[in-house]
């Protein structure tokens, strides 16, 4: 059964056909990369689903349910998340107080008026078990706004982790940091989301990452889905070739 | 690194009791040493500082900076005044109840508008309803005594009548005084757990990243919206407290020279911390009465002190002070 799907999928921005009339299914447990050149649509179609965006018609269904017009929040508490292509964190507040903002919301936790953060023991230790699984509990008490881009890419990560996603989008993770740097990154990501069973999508244009870490790929060109596959059914495909690398690309 | 060195220290009360009563001491003291024009001139201060609070809830806690806020302060004021002209209600604990429910009918109808904007919008549309708010009290002065305004006599503490001939001068500085000085820090500790609360957190949330702040499922609206109520009670509080000071409530404090005035006081001692509006609006008090008495263009060296301010100390008192305490114990530590 499909964890997630969109039918007829559509958002245009004047002329500009972002998502145009896009049928995308995502499978349960899948670890998925939505591919395709800038301007394909790929973080569009990410917005449309994590509820950034309204669509200008089509459905999504989320486990079956119709969630095309919940709110961010609705979608967040059916087991929607999502990390950002540009970076996008609480700066002025600690790497710790990052993860643990999370929790708190996810516990419905943020409606208390007369209660001190401070004395939450399970929120914050269940933050620090977080950002030790990403590698960051050395950091825990820095500010997020002063720490590495690796690190941040990281970051963004777990504060949409700590939220017990379903389905996890994840918006280049590894963009902006340096090609040594990636694979350790999507690395930690991968082992944390498939031994939870996350199901992910990751948006991403550096194919040695996609082809190494993705169960199944889908290239999208012009706002429409060109093609979907495994990893090895992409590489041979010509058109994605033409489209996606130019038709020059060997 | 063991978990206990990396989580965040339990901001227990009981820590903050080690600074917060010493301070309370000296405020509780403070009657018996200084003539009661400084006891009255002091509770003038932390009526202001109750305001000042209050405010800063959304300026450095929720990112809203209100240009409003004497709204609330003058709806407090006016409350009591009209409780005690169509109600002939004397007691202090009733003003403060009768404040608190007027506040809550007025920040729901003001914040249900003033949350849906952001930024200069949020910030025009709350300076335009306290203008509303003070047009009322103008032009309806069959009602509100335009600007003669209306008169607030002594008010009955805990229930407790003040002879017919005692000195009204001595019961501001003593009673009424420890009457401020009791509710001031009721409201500190109440906004001290509010703003360290997961709520709080969220407001900073919010502040520092909208867009992130949604995307972990907080709420925007409706949190700002709790947190333009609180804060306008806190201010109607300080509006209800400072008319018995004063003795008389005009038009004046709901224009918008005194919302002014009330972010000047946030900005003095710095938004960016707790004490900061506290430190600010004592500060300002003192200020603004030796300026007044200093000379005629007072106004004018107000807002030099404020242009100074913003380029000399951004941070504010309570910033530079915590600034100067790090670099110092930076040194001694080297």
């Amino acid at each position: 059964m499909n964890l997630l799907e969109t039918k007829q999928l559509t958002k245009y921005f004047g002329e500009t056909h972002a998502v145009d009339k896009v049928d995308f299914a995502v499978g349960e447990g899948e670890v998925l990369s939505l591919i395709g050149s800038n301007g394909a649509g790929k973080t569009s179609l990410v917005n449309l689903v994590s509820g950034l965006f309204e669509p200008d018609s089509g459905t999504i269904l989320f486990r079956g349910a119709d969630v095309t017009r919940e709110s961010v929040q609705g979608r967040i508490q059916a087991g929607i998340a999502r990390s950002f292509q540009i970076v996008n964190l609480f700066d002025a507040l600690t790497l710790l107080d990052n993860v643990a903002l999370s929790i708190f919301s996810r516990e419905k936790m943020t409606r208390r008026l007369f209660s001190l953060a401070d004395h939450q023991h399970a929120v914050w230790q269940e933050a620090l078990d977080i950002l030790r699984q990403f590698g960051l509990e050395l950091k825990a008490r820095e500010l997020a706004g002063g720490i590495a881009q690796g690190e941040r890419k990281l970051l963004d990560v777990a504060v949409a982790y700590a939220l017990k996603p379903r389905l996890l989008f994840l918006d280049e993770p590894t963009s902006g940091v340096s090609t040594r740097e990636k694979a350790p990154i999507m690395d930690v990501i991968s082992s944390i989301v498939r031994s939870h069973k996350i199901t992910a999508v990751v948006i991403e244009h550096d194919m040695d990452i996609i082809f190494k870490y993705s169960d199944r790929i889908v290239v999208m060109h012009e706002g429409k889905i060109l093609a979907s596959g495994s990893p090895e059914e992409i590489r041979r495909n010509e058109t994605v070739k033409d489209a996606v690398f130019g038709p020059t690309h060997a | 690194m063991s978990t206990a060195a990396l989580a965040p220290r339990a901001r227990s009360p009981l820590r903050i009791v080690v600074w917060a009563v010493p301070i309370a001491a000296l405020l509780a003291l403070l009657p018996s040493v200084v003539d009661p024009y400084g006891a009255i001139l002091l509770a003038y201060g932390l009526v202001m500082a109750i305001a000042a609070l209050g405010f800063n809830l959304l300026l450095g806690y929720t990112g809203l900076l209100s240009f409003g806020h004497s709204a609330y302060f003058g709806l407090g004021a006016y409350a009591v005044a009209f409780m005690v002209k169509y109600l002939h209600v004397q007691s202090m604990e009733l003003f403060i109840l009768g404040t608190i429910a007027a506040s809550l009918l007025v920040t729901f109808l003001f914040g249900y508008v003033c949350v849906r904007y952001t930024r200069i919008f949020f910030s025009i549309l709350t300076l335009a309803l306290s203008q509303v708010l003070w047009s009322l009290a103008f032009k309806f002065f069959w009602v509100t005594g335009g600007t003669d305004g209306l008169r607030v006599p002594t008010p009955k503490l805990l229930g407790l009548v003040e002879p017919e001939n005692a000195d009204k001068i001595h019961f501001l500085a003593h009673a009424y005084y420890y009457y401020v000085l009791g509710v001031f820090v009721l409201c500190v500790a109440l906004m001290w757990l509010i703003v360290h609360s997961p709520f709080g957190k969220a407001l900073q949330a919010i502040r520092d990243n909208e867009t992130r702040a949604r995307f972990v499922g907080i709420r925007i609206r409706s949190y700002r919206f709790v947190a333009f109520v609180v804060s306008g009670i806190f201010t109607g509080i300080a509006g209800a407290l400072w008319v018995p000071l004063n003795g008389l409530t005009t038009p004046d404090i709901l224009y918008w020279p005194f919302s002014g005035e009330l972010v000047f006081m946030t900005v003095l001692g710095g938004f960016h911390n707790f004490t900061g509006p506290i430190v600010g609006a004592v500060a300002f008090n003192y200020l603004k009465t030796y300026a007044v008495g200093f000379t005629v263009y007072w106004q004018a060296l107000l807002g030099i002190v404020l242009v100074v301010l913003v380029m000399v100390l951004p941070s504010g008192i309570v910033g530079t002070a915590q600034l100067l305490y790090a670099v110092a114990r930076r040194r001694v530590g080297r």
